[in-house]
This record gives C-alpha cells, structure tokens and sequence, in this order.
C-alpha cells in the first residue's frame, strides 16, 4: 500500500493527477491529510524542478545610472541581469572546476600559454543569428581594446592574441597560464553578437531569458527562451526589482512580493528566519572586510607596527558582533576555504601582549590613525570602534575619523595610509593576488612590495602541477599573514532569504552570489 | 492697465528672473563640487586606463562659462542633455520619472489638501474643546516623527501584517489606475500625516485671525451659525494665507518625498536624482535641480497669484 501511495505522490509531483485527486485517494487508503501532505512534499522535492510561473527578486545594488552593457556591470543587480541573457564561453561548476557554457571544449598546449577552446555548435542568439567564433574574438576584443571601459580589461591584459580557427577560438597568451578559464568565467565577457560592438547594451544574448522590459535601478522583466540550448531556467518569468533599502527589501519579502532577496542584513537575519514561510540561507564566501596598511608610508613601512596591529585586533569578536556570527575568521591573508589549492595555515589569535611587545620593538611612539566610513563595508565605524578597544587593552592608541561615504573610494580608499575597505573574492589564488597584492598591481591598495612574493606568483600561475602549485600558494599566504600590510579579521557570508513559494536553493559555488548568479533561471516555483 | 495686470505682469517676471538666478546657481554648485565624474562611474573598480578613457570621452575640460551658455539654451528648448554615466537623453528618461512623482504628489494631495482644511475648519468650530486639541495632538505627532520611520511602522502593520496594501509602490505602464492607486495607497498615507499639520494648524490659525473681526461678529449678531460664519465670511478672507501653505506643501510634495521614494522603491524623480548625484552625473543634476526649482518656484507664484486676486482691494481698484 505504501508503495502505491508513494506512485500516486510521484504522479501528483509531476501535475499528472491533482492535488485534490490525490488527497481524496490518500484519504481511502487510509492516509491522514497530514502525512499525504508530507509525502507529497517530500515527493516534489525529489521530482526536481518545476517548469512554469514567476520568480520574482528583490535585489540591493541597482542604481538607475546602470547599462545593459556586460562591460559597465558593476553590481549584483547587474551581474544577474546578465546572467539572464547571456553567458561566457565557460562558467564555474558546483565543484569548484569549470564547466564549458558556449565553448563546448578547451584544452591547453603543454606550456599553458596556448589556449583552444571549442565552441558548441547550433547556438543561436535571441535575434536568431547563430554564434561564429568570429563573435567570441570581437567579444575580446571590446573587452581588452586600448579605449575600452571594460570592468574586465584587468584579466583581459595577459592575453596576447585572440583569433578564430573555424568553429574554434585560439586564444595566445604573454606567459603560462594555468588558470585561463577562471578567468574568461568573468561575468563581464559576454559573448555577443560582432562582439557587442553594433549595440553594446541591446541585450542580445544566448542565455536562457529574453529581457523583456528593463528600466534601470526599478524594474526587470525576462521571459524563457523557448530557442536555449541547454536546461536553465525553470520559471516563464523572472521579474528583478531593485530594493536598495534594508527594510523594505525585507519587508517585500515578507509581504509576498517578492520570493527571493539578498543582503539579509546579519543584525536582523535571525528574525527573519523565524517566520514559518520563510528560509534565511547563508553562503560561506571569499569576500572579506579589511583595514589596509600603506606597507611603503610611516608608520606602516615598519613591519613590527604592522605586526603589533595584527595581533591587537580580536576577530572573533568582530565575526559575533559585527556580522552577528555570519561569517568566519580570517587570517591576514585574503585566501580563505573558498579557494581551490587551499591550505590552512596557524590561526593568528587576539594577543595584546604580542602586541605592545612588537609595538615596543618598533620603537614607535604615539596615536596611529584610521580612517573609516559607512560604505566601506556594513558595519565598519562599528568594527573601528571595536579595534580601538581592543588595541588600548594592548596600550596602543588608534584614533578613529569617519570620513564621508561620498568620495570615500577616490579620496581614502588606496589613497590614505589606513583605512577600513572590502574586498570581494576572486575564483582562485592567482586572480587574488594579481588583482591586489603583485607590486605592479593598480589595486595594490596595501602598498606591498616582495619581489619573492612576485616571483612565486608567476612561476605558480604557469605550473600544472597541483601538488606544488597547492605549496607555492600556501607560502604566499604565510608571506601576507606575517609581511603583508592586510589585516583581515573576518570573512562575510552572504546572507539570502527565500519564501516557501520556491525551492531549490542550494549554496553552489562557495564564495559566489546567489548561487553564481543563477538562482533566478535555477530556482523554481513549487506547484 | 490695471494696477492688478501690473501685479501680475510683475509677479511673473520676478519668478522668472529667479529662475534664471537660480540656473547660475544650480551649475556653479555642481561645477564646483568636489570629487571626479570618471571615478565614481566607475567606482573601487577603477583602474588609471579606463579613468582616463572615460574622461577623455565625457569632455569635462571645456570652460564653464560656455558650457552654461550651452546648457541653458538647450534648457530652454526641452533639451537638457545626455546623461553622463548612461548616455540616455535626459528629458526622455527624466519625463516618465517626473509624470510618476506628479502622479503621487497629485493623489497625496487630493487626500491631504481637503482633508487639512476640513480638520482646520473643525479645530476653529470646536476651539479650545477635545476635537480641537485631539486634531492638534495627533497631526503635530505625525510631522514630527520622522517620515521614513512612518513608512516602516505603516509598512510593518499594513503591509506585512494585514497584508492590506504592498509595501513595494512598484508602478508600470501596464497597471490600471486601480491598481496603481492600490500599488501607491502606503506613500500617500505617510505623505498625507507628513503635511496634514502643517496646512492644519495654517488653516485654524488663519480662520481664528479673522474671527477676531468686527463684521464676523456682525455675521453672528444677524443669526448665522457658528459653521455658516466660518464658512461663507471667515474662510474667504483667509484664503490667501492657507493657499500659500498649501502651495508650499504641494511643492513639498513634489521635491521632498526622496526619502518616500526610496523607502517604498517608487520610481519617481527623487530616487533618480540621488543615484546620478552619487555617480557625480553632472548634467542630470542639474536638470533635477532645475525643474525641482521651476516647480517651486512656480507653486509659490500661483500662491502671490492668487493672493492678489483674492484681494478685493486689489479686485476693484477706486
């Protein structure tokens, strides 16, 4: 009997027989309506996703001064946008790997410096025309051209040479690179039709929605591809408004306006989760809060002050109190769990001692400055406070000034000696450290300067070897955590909510925003 | 010509000459404000390539005297510019925005206005006695509580207790004006307890001003009652003063409800003027700052307007 029941739940999850239907034939099997209800959620859960209805999102980080165009992306908002129409030529996996999107294939010469990647054949664009490796190369080159105002022209730069060879796209690189396709996962190098250069922002893409109407910072509407390849995208609709307003985003969600938002904010999270329709879901991520130390400007040129620092500072209190336990420890480097390659080092802990003996070594005198302001990352005149408690119980005086949010990225942040900032993560090691910590680097934003460092950095992004690869890495993160001019007290999750309406979330690629991206065309509505 | 032509012929060429003053005004402020157009386009992102790119490309060398020239008269005739950090055509962008702000300010003002001016009336009938003060208890509270905290409390209750009205006023083209109102129902609440006290305590005072006068205790002494006093000899000779706090308020609705707009996601002209003046988006704050200052401006002219015109000295002149 129970197996029959469980054949009627399968047949009720999949819309063969209705739900009505099925409780009446439960309820003469002797089932109670609480327990065959039970068994049909289990049952729709298994069954998989559900096609069909609309899945609305309420998002922070649109502004209405936002583009279409995938090279001016700045945002989450942005960033799902985009993953709605388009896609890139590979994307990351679940596992942590790469998974091919319009490149069916790649594979690498044995030097690591050529690049073939195979593009799936049959895909068309939503206007109808089919994509040509001659798209991929124009697509790189607006990306990388001398003018372009690409937020990917950064990666874009080891790339020598891009040319199409028939149905495949070659990509030559100025030295090895084991690491190529992390970095064409980009979500900024959309692959368009001529490269995007006709209209850059006309949205035409190969995703698995069809932009519908957009009106930038408000409101976006996307209807199913019905011509897409592959099998995202459940809903027929997927609706973006932009709540950039903590509360009323919260609020939205509540009301049943809308069925996902992100940015929980981590003070009143546990709230939210406690009401019956709603799951709060909380991501580990390679994103991470920071105060950043000038290592070439006085007093931070002294290593021992920069050490002194780095022990007075207590990062479990900052993970309970300013992200209210959504979050982890960090250790003064930015690699964290969420990188492939990763080894744990020694924790560092809250040392007062070690503090004024290293303080004390340095021989300096005096109150240090630190510079903070709201927008440098929620909660961060908070975290400064906290800071300055802790280093006064190792009798180091840290003043505290609040610097206006407007300005604060131009006139503070890389600018200033000392300064509180955030840092998002990057898919693996080498795009960390290249972005922010080779000397040359134009986010160098701790001013630090280790030719041994710059070396390990090059030869580990041309060795294929993991085992090694893994060591190197490992080294480079003990030179940060005991050289470096970062102190990273704290990893912060991402906190998302979601109403019972959908289902299907899962945490995905750590470090990565509402599921990479994906959770409007991966979430779907329950019947 | 009549001295009240002359009043008005008057009264409009200082509301335009204001105008113009305050167009200098407007694009010497945002040349002179601090900070780089390039950088906050482009945000922490940026790198010193693409900075330089762009600046190059938004032109922001040329000398400011020519520029005012050339923004001016493209004011003039409807054309206010291309957006910096977008490249749309502002006056396209910026129309439906400010038909939408229009739209709330409108129907919170069909709730607010008679509303006021009901309760004001009431206050004066009953003077001194519990509805009086009760209507001054209740509508000083609400002015002074600050409006976005009114949003979250109506929000909470409203919204995602009783689930009566959304909590997000998203409104579209697509939407019938039932639905709309339905969509807007929360904001016109809080902007309604926002200037109800306001043109209240205006109205009561006005009113009782009057009172005072000699031919309103003629009005009594003949056998009117006490609402037919009000109505029919007090009221018109106290329409100047309450018009003017009305037209006050009305401009108030148009040009203060950003805090409004960001707490309830409206799409109005507030939440796009804030998103361009943090990205430093030169030409459409000052196309904001313009019509914010034209609507103001052009308010408070109906106000003298027809503050002369309600002045019968002015009417008939000897």
């Amino acid at each position: 009997m129970n197996r029959h029941m469980q054949y009627l739940a399968s047949q009720a999850a999949a819309g063969k027989l209705s739900r009505r239907d099925f409780l009446g034939k439960a309820a003469a099997l002797g089932f109670t309506a609480v327990s065959a209800n039970l068994l049909l959620s289990t049952a729709a859960k298994a069954a998989g996703p559900q096609k069909g209805g609309t899945i609305r999102l309420g998002l922070q980080g649109g502004s209405t001064t936002d583009s279409l165009d995938p090279a001016l992306v700045t945002n989450t908002v942005g960033l799902m946008v985009t993953r709605l129409w388009g896609e890139t030529l590979v994307e990351l996996a679940d596992d942590g790997g790469i998974e091919g999107k319009l490149a069916e294939s790649y594979e690498a010469s044995a030097d690591a410096k050529t690049w073939t990647f195979k593009l799936r054949s049959g895909v068309t664009y939503s206007n109808g025309q089919s994509v040509t490796a001659d798209d991929v190369v124009k697509t790189m080159e607006r990306h990388s051209g001398e003018d372009t105002k690409s937020g990917a022209l950064g990666i874009m730069r080891g790339i020598k040479d891009v040319r199409a060879e028939g149905d495949s796209v070659v990509f030559e690189l100025d030295s090895p690179n084991a690491d190529l396709p992390y970095l064409l996962a980009d979500y900024h190098l959309i692959i368009q039709p001529n490269g995007g250069n006709d209209d850059p922002a006309a949205a035409i893409g190969t995703g698995p929605y069809i932009m519908k109407s957009s009106d930038m910072g408000v409101r976006f509407v996307a209807e199913k591809n019905p011509n897409y390849w592959g099998d995202l995208g459940n809903a027929d609709t997927v609706e973006i408004i932009v709540i950039n307003d903590d509360t009323a985003r919260v609020a939205a969600l509540q009301s049943g306006q809308v069925d996902v938002i992100d940015r929980v904010p981590p003070r009143t999270a546990k709230l939210v989760d406690r009401a019956p329709n709603i799951t709060v879901h909380s991501t580990s991520a390679a994103g991470h809060y920071v105060f950043i130390m000038h290592c070439n400007t006085a007093p931070f040129d002294n290593n021992d002050v920069r050490m002194a620092l780095k022990y007075g500072i207590n990062r479990q209190e900052m993970v309970d109190k300013i992200l209210n336990g959504y979050g982890t420890v960090g250790n003064d480097t930015p690699i964290n769990a969420s990188y492939p390659m990763y080894t744990e080092l020694e924790q560092r802990q809250f040392d007062p001692d070690k503090a004024m003996h290293h303080l004390k070594k340095a021989g300096h005198d005096g109150s240090i400055l630190l510079r903070t302001s709201d927008n440098s990352f929620p909660g961060a005149p908070d975290a400064s406070a906290l800071f300055q408690q802790s280093l006064s119980s190792a009798g180091i005086q840290l003043d505290v000034k609040r610097e206006p949010n407007d300005g604060y990225w131009s006139e503070v942040w890389n600018a200033k000696p000392f300064c509180t900032s955030y840092w998002g993560g990057r898919p693996t090691q080498d795009q960390m450290f290249t972005t922010a910590y080779l000397s040359t680097a134009d986010w160098n934003d701790t001013r630090f300067n280790n030719e041994q460092f710059d070396q390990m950095l090059v030869a580990a992004r041309g060795e294929l070897d993991v085992a090694k690869r893994t060591q190197m890495y490992a080294d480079m993160s003990t030179i940060l955590r005991d050289e470096g001019g970062l102190i990273c007290p704290m990893f912060n999750d991402f906190v998302e909510a979601t109403t019972d309406k959908v289902d299907g979330f899962v945490e995905g690629i750590p470090g990565q925003v509402l599921m990479n991206g994906y959770a409007a065309s991966k979430l779907w509505v329950k019947a | 010509m009549s001295p009240i032509v002359k009043l008005l012929a008057q009264r409009i060429a200082l509301s335009l000459l204001l105008l113009l003053l305050i167009s200098i005004v407007i694009f010497a402020g945002t040349i002179v404000l601090p900070g780089d157009v390039a950088q906050s386009i482009l945000g922490q992102s940026a790198t010193p390539e693409a900075l330089a790119n762009l600046r190059a490309e938004l032109g922001v060398n040329d000398p400011p005297v020519q520029r005012y020239f050339a923004w001016l008269f493209g004011a003039m005739q409807g054309d206010l510019g291309t957006a910096l950090t977008s490249g749309q055509d502002i006056a396209q962008a910026l129309s439906s925005r400010f038909w939408n702000t229009l739209f709330l300010a409108f129907w919170a003002a069909v709730v607010a206005v008679p509303l006021a001016i009901f309760l004001g009336l009431l206050a004066v009938r009953f003077k001194d006695r519990w509805p009086d003060k009760m209507i001054s208890a209740v509508t000083l509270a609400s002015i002074s509580i600050p409006e976005f905290l009114i949003g979250y409390v109506l929000m909470y209750f409203i919204a995602v207790q009783l689930r009566w009205f959304p909590s997000v006023a998203m409104v579209n083209d697509n939407m019938s004006l039932f639905e709309k109102l339905n969509a807007i129902a929360l904001p016109i609440a809080v902007l309604t307890l926002v200037v109800l006290a306001h043109m209240m305590r205006m109205t009561r005072a006005a009113i009782l001003n009057v009172m005072q006068s000699a031919y309103i205790e003629t009005a009594e002494l003949k056998g009117l009652n006490a609402f037919q006093v009000i109505y029919r000899h007090a009221f018109p000779n106290a329409i100047a003063p309450i018009v003017n706090v009305v037209m006050l308020n009305l401009a108030y609705l148009v040009v203060g409800v950003v805090v409004i707009e960001v707490v309830f996601v409206y799409p109005g002209m507030g939440q796009y003027l804030v998103d361009h003046v943090s990205k430093r988006d030169v030409p459409v704050v000052q196309a904001c700052g313009l019509i914010f200052a034209a609507v103001y401006i052009g308010l408070n002219m109906i106000a003298d307007i027809v503050a002369i015109l309600s002045n019968p000295r002015l009417r008939h002149p000897k």
